[in-house]
């Protein structure tokens, strides 16, 4: 893996570091004092770096091939999962992943899209990308879900739709619909967390949700900054361009009211700490899952409905003024 | 391929490849009066088409913001305004089909590729929430070319969930939609509203799905199946209920509006 051309200073300086350290150990004499310098040097410039990032460094970081995937978030943060597999209809989607886990000991359901660790797995994963087949697990596994009064959450990181033939044969776009509507009547609380792209239908599909988190480095919006730079100036290497009109940042998002919440990273992204970032997670899933428990489940889908009604900005005209 | 333009006066079908005298369509509701092509129309064309003489009440207008801050964005709302005379993209009123009342959501092309912004989005969730309250079935004419409008970037992907939600309420009181997919309907019009008609119909060649077909090329580079994403190709794969050619359109959706008072 390449590192960002803006991390490139911090990596050589933590470089130089652990490499002084090791000749520390070997030859026993004593640098501790530059050392410590060092690492206050590299701590303020992490904090320069980070915390100054552009939307589309952002955008790259949710990208991260080592960013924890679906299954990473899966493991460090329930303590008991079971995959369910198949849509009933046509197949199993390896793009997404679902089944019952047991958080802090209570039943839930979840479903999230899969990326691929390494590239033979992206490609029998179709890099996270679904096809109409994986939306129907899903939204399978969420009327179980409702039947069973568990609790969804639903993990989202994937750029979009997928661009195949058999997924437009097999109807991504009336299944994406159906998820949409499905989820906004669930009968059961339901929280969505962003951890890494929130590319356009494919991820609202999974994304209509009684609290929505996202991760600090993620992205959501209607189109990737690629499609959208190659729309507007038929360039996609304008992204960077792209990502900052697009208002596609956690930060811009919780401003507008489409998102709740915003899970704080390690410094340098979640692939850096993964057990730190696993364990935010967590923790703001126990608060939400505590006050959705709290709520009866009626008054629940109400607030879901009345929530999504409200976005939109226009104006109110007379006739006369147009 | 949009209709090539030759010189104001005259259109190129896309089915046939003949010139055609453009005030002749106007006279024949859009068809080639060669081969039959549908050529896409204006949302007042489309009223006229469908709905009883007299009958239409449109809703009050709306006007869109600019959320984002998005460049150049309401330059472009104000000449779309100009050039269609229409609010934005989509009209919405009630009306009478066949001698039945309805309320009535027409989305035109020619306002800025008939993409659901905002202001789409209200007014068509004001249409099933008003033919929820009056107890009316609802039928909608989309034809959209990107589907979301990129300008309005989250607000109007929250749209797709906005509007299905007003579906989902009004079809949850038992109450009759009826979607109608004119050409081009893709992305997120078609993967919302659009899709959850209790009956889905298209016109003959009407281009429908979400990932567009010059996407879907690029992205597996290879030949794109005869008649990939047409109408004929959504109701062989099971899709859609059944196609209707426009000269019937307006009987047709009269007759299912009478079946279901």
């Amino acid at each position: 893996m390449q590192p960002f051309e803006w991390e490139k200073p911090l990596l050589e300086l933590e470089e130089r570091i652990s490499e002084l350290k090791q000749f520390c150990a070997r030859s026993k004499l004593d640098f501790s004092e530059e050392i410590a310098s060092l690492e206050r040097r590299a701590s303020t410039l992490r904090r320069e770096i980070y915390a100054s990032l552009t939307p589309y460094q952002r955008v790259l970081m949710a990208r991260h091939p080592k960013r924890p995937t679906t299954l990473d978030y899966i493991r460090m943060v329930f303590d008991d999962f079971l995959e369910m597999h198949g849509d009933r209809t046509f197949g199993d989607d390896a793009a997404i992943v679902g089944g019952i886990a047991l958080f802090e000991g209570q039943p839930v359901t979840v479903v999230g899209p899969q990326k691929g660790r390494d590239t033979r797995e992206n490609i029998a994963r179709n890099f996270g990308l679904p096809h109409p087949e994986g939306y129907r697990k899903a939204l399978r596994l969420m009327r179980q879900a409702e039947k069973f009064g568990r609790p969804v959450i639903t993990f989202i990181d994937l750029v979009g739709a997928h661009p195949g033939v058999e997924a437009e044969e097999r109807g991504q776009g009336l299944v994406i619909a159906e998820c949409i509507e499905a989820m906004s009547f669930l009968r059961t609380p339901i929280i969505a967390v962003i951890t890494g792209e929130g590319g356009s239908g494919g991820a609202l599909a999974l994304g209509v949700a009684d609290r929505i988190l996202m991760l600090e480095n993620a992205w959501y919006s209607v189109i990737s900054p690629e499609m959208c730079a190659s729309i507007l100036w038929r360039d996609s290497s304008r992204a960077a361009e792209a990502a900052e009109l697009l208002r596609l940042t956690p930060t811009d998002l919780l401003k507008y009211g489409i998102i709740d919440d915003v899970i704080t990273e390690p410094l340098g992204g979640a692939h850096r700490d993964q057990a730190f970032t696993g364990r935010q997670v967590k923790a703001f899933l126990r608060r939400y899952l505590a006050v959705l428990k709290k709520t009866k489940v009626e008054r629940l889908v109400e607030e879901r409905l009345a929530r999504f009604r409200r976005i939109g900005q226009f104006h109110e005209v007379k006739l006369a003024e147009i | 391929m949009p209709a090539h333009e030759t010189d104001g006066l005259w259109v190129r079908c896309d089915g046939c490849g003949k010139l055609v005298f453009k005030r002749e369509l106007e006279k024949t509701s859009f068809l080639c009066p060669a081969c039959g092509h549908h050529f896409r129309m204006g949302a007042p064309q489309r009223l006229a088409l469908l709905a009883d003489e007299g009958s239409f009440t449109p809703f009050p207008p709306l006007v869109s913001a600019n959320p984002l801050g998005f460049p150049g964005y309401e330059e472009r709302i104000r000449q779309a305004q100009e050039q269609t005379g229409l609010d934005d993209a989509a009209l919405v009123g009630r009306a009478a089909i066949g001698g039945s009342s309805c309320i009535l959501a027409i989305i035109d092309f020619s306002f800025m590729g008939g993409s659901m912004g905002s202001v789409v989005g209200e007014q068509l969730v004001r249409a099933f929430e008003k033919a929820a309250a009056e107890r009316l079935p609802v039928v909608a004419v989309s034809g959209g070319g990107g589907g979301a409008r990129m300008q309005e970037g989250i607000f109007s992907l929250m749209q797709m969930a906005k509007t299905a939600q007003a579906v989902g309420r009004h079809s949850r009181e038992g109450l009759l939609f009826v979607s109608i997919l004119t050409h081009p309907n893709m992305g997120g019009v078609y993967a919302s509203f659009a899709s959850l008609g209790d009956i889905i119909l298209a016109e003959p060649g009407a281009l429908i799905g979400f990932a567009g077909p010059r996407i879907v090329e690029e992205a597996t580079r290879q030949k794109l199946p005869e008649g990939f994403q047409t109408a004929e190709y959504a109701l062989e794969h099971g899709m859609i209920d059944a196609i209707v050619p426009r000269t019937q359109l307006a009987q047709c959706v009269g007759r299912l509006l009478l079946w279901h008072r």
